[in-house]
């Protein structure tokens, strides 16, 4: 896909932009043109994402992607975000919440908000959902990255704010399981004391040292859309089984993930 | 209506004083800074609000509204005298509001109160609290007017107050914060950092005020007019030249080289957005404004071609 496909797809987000192409979050099309066709680059070629179920988010109104954390970088975000932007029709834009650390690192603070990743407070996510948008979650939240290459399939506890949300906005939640970037970015260590020096969490370590992700192929998998009824104030107990169901749907997703990839694997290594 | 207007004197005040004028309502300044040619309807006391002729002006023609115009928010003055106008000042017209029968309040604050910071979140409602105060601490006289004039609404149940938080105004006048800070040919910014800056026209803002009082107003409201946009847009925009600095040499230079002079607690203010909600305010008020971003920028522009120096931003 070219640069003009790529502003074409741009231009075809259904986001209040304004003339100079500024949307009232302060998201902007030229910030955007400029990160897609990065992404493209790794989403397309580098990693060749496969994507299945794509169908299950919403061409439009308010929604929530709730996800896992796989690899020691937000290569997962990343991913899910070109997914939605190269493979929907029409294309949407998904906004995470960004890690609060952000957006004390110069450059990092504009990029991420002028593509629209917000940083994770409850308020953007909740004004986000109200106004329509697609809210990228992942309640494992920072310790989700922090996952070691070792324990790459699983998942850790599950944060329940995201879930309150989803009740009182009324947001369908689609869950997704993304698979392989334990392979990209294998963590054998995370290294706190270095990464508060850094002023970022941890610095993930990996077999050649720095967190720089090989060339291997990429999964995303979405789920049918999980609908709740409440208004967000119920007994945490109630929450909680709301939260284990979303959490099975996205175990049960890695699982599906994980017996398709064996089978890719298996085609890729019989063709060669 | 008969209205006095405390702070008449200052250039966003005026403009309220003449709307209100022409909505014919009677307007009675008290600003011992006086106004050059005011329209002759204006009854003006060229005094101090908190010295005892301002008391007379209350007690002798009874005036039904206030409109709260007369706090500082730049550093043009050291903290003691910030202190004794933005908080003796509003301290002296709620008493005389109170002593004299006045039935509605309107205190005209800003939507700096909120702070800017890292983890502050764009469109901030008028149900947050302060933030980021300890890092800012010239900006804490003007949060505590806010608090106390807001601490009316259950003080004086007899006085309709209302607390206008007014996001930065910019305009022909050049008056205000953010115009004095985009008055030189290069608008500093802190190198990798474009924080969203929300601002209405000037008229646009005295039209939101002289709604606020005609709508009898009660309770708290952010004012805020078109959407947000970037520091460096708004540069653009107004014909200037954004300057990124890394941030340590920023500080280095602030106040020199036709740079405006900025606090260490003022740079969070150009590194993160601070952003209002004003739905409540559309709401109440049916206020919608007349100028656009672009718009609003351009008058600017044209009124202050890109050659003096800034100033302050506070």
């Amino acid at each position: 896909m070219g640069a003009d496909e790529i502003a074409a797809r741009v231009e075809r987000l259904e986001l209040p932009f304004d003339a100079r192409g500024l949307d009232n979050f302060g998201i902007s099309k030229w910030h955007l043109r400029i990160a897609f066709r990065a992404l493209e680059f790794l989403y397309r070629s580098y990693f060749g994402v496969r994507c299945d179920g794509l169908a299950n988010v919403p061409p439009r109104g308010r929604a929530m992607l709730v996800g896992n954390h796989s690899g020691g970088v937000a290569l997962d975000a990343a991913m899910v975000i070109a997914s939605c932007f190269f493979d929907l029709e029409p294309p949407r834009l998904a906004q995470g919440m960004a890690e609060k650390f952000i957006n004390r690192i110069p450059i990092a603070s504009v990029w991420a908000s002028r593509t629209g990743q917000l940083t994770g407070l409850p308020e953007h996510a909740q004004r986000l959902l109200e106004d329509d948008r697609l809210l990228l979650v992942f309640p494992e939240g920072a310790r989700g990255t922090a996952k070691l290459w070792k324990d790459r399939w699983s998942l850790v506890d599950f944060g329940t704010g995201f879930m309150r949300l989803a009740l009182r906005t009324k947001s369908p939640v689609v869950p997704f399981a993304f698979i392989g970037g334990g392979d990209a970015i294998p963590t054998v260590s995370n290294l706190y004391q270095v990464g508060k020096l850094l002023g970022v969490p941890y610095l993930p370590v990996t077999p050649w040292l720095l967190p720089l992700p090989r060339p291997v192929k990429l999964e995303v998998h979405y789920g049918a859309p999980l609908r709740f009824e409440g208004t967000g104030s119920e007994e945490d107990d109630v929450i909680q089984r709301h939260v284990e169901q979303v959490k099975a749907s996205i175990a049960a997703l890695i699982e599906k993930g994980r017996a398709a990839r064996r089978g890719h694997l298996k085609e890729a290594s019989a063709a060669q | 209506m008969r209205v006095v207007i405390p702070g008449i004197a200052g250039l966003l005040a005026r403009k309220v004083a003449t709307r209100l004028l022409a909505g014919g309502h009677e307007v009675i300044g008290i600003d011992p800074r006086g106004w050059p040619g005011a329209p002759k309807q204006i009854e003006l006391h060229q005094v101090d609000i908190r010295k005892r002729p301002a008391e007379e002006v209350f007690r002798k023609r009874r005036p039904q509204a206030v409109i709260h115009m007369a706090t500082m928010a730049a550093l043009l003055a050291d903290t003691e005298e910030r202190y004794r106008i933005n908080l003796g000042g509003t301290r002296a017209v709620f008493e005389h509001c109170s002593n004299y029968g006045v039935e509605q309040m309107i205190f005209v604050g800003r939507h700096t109160y909120y702070g800017a910071g890292p983890d502050a979140p764009l469109y901030h409602t008028e149900a947050e609290p302060p933030q980021e105060l300890g890092a800012y601490p010239e900006l804490a006289d003007l949060v505590a007017a806010d608090l106390y004039a807001a601490n009316a609404l259950w003080r004086l149940p007899k006085l309709a107050t209302a607390v206008l938080r007014v996001c930065y105004t910019l305009g022909p006048s050049g008056h205000g914060t953010l115009a004095s800070f985009l008055r030189g040919r290069m608008v500093p910014m802190v190198m990798g950092f474009d924080p969203l800056f929300h601002f209405l026209h000037e008229d646009d803002a005295a039209e939101a005020i002289a709604l606020a009082l005609e709508k009898k107003l009660r309770g708290i409201y952010n004012v805020a007019g078109p959407q947000p946009l970037p520091l460096s847009v708004i540069a653009r925009e107004a014909h200037r030249r954004p300057l990124p600095l890394p941030e340590p040499l920023l500080a280095m230079l602030l106040g020199r080289a036709g740079l405006p002079r900025l606090t260490r607690g003022a740079l969070a203010h150009i590194k993160y957005p601070i952003v209002v909600d004003a739905s409540s305010f559309r709401a109440a008020t049916g206020f919608a404004y007349k100028f656009d971003e672009l718009t609003t920028a351009q008058t600017f522009a044209d009124a202050f071609p890109a050659s003096g120096r800034a100033t302050t931003l506070a």
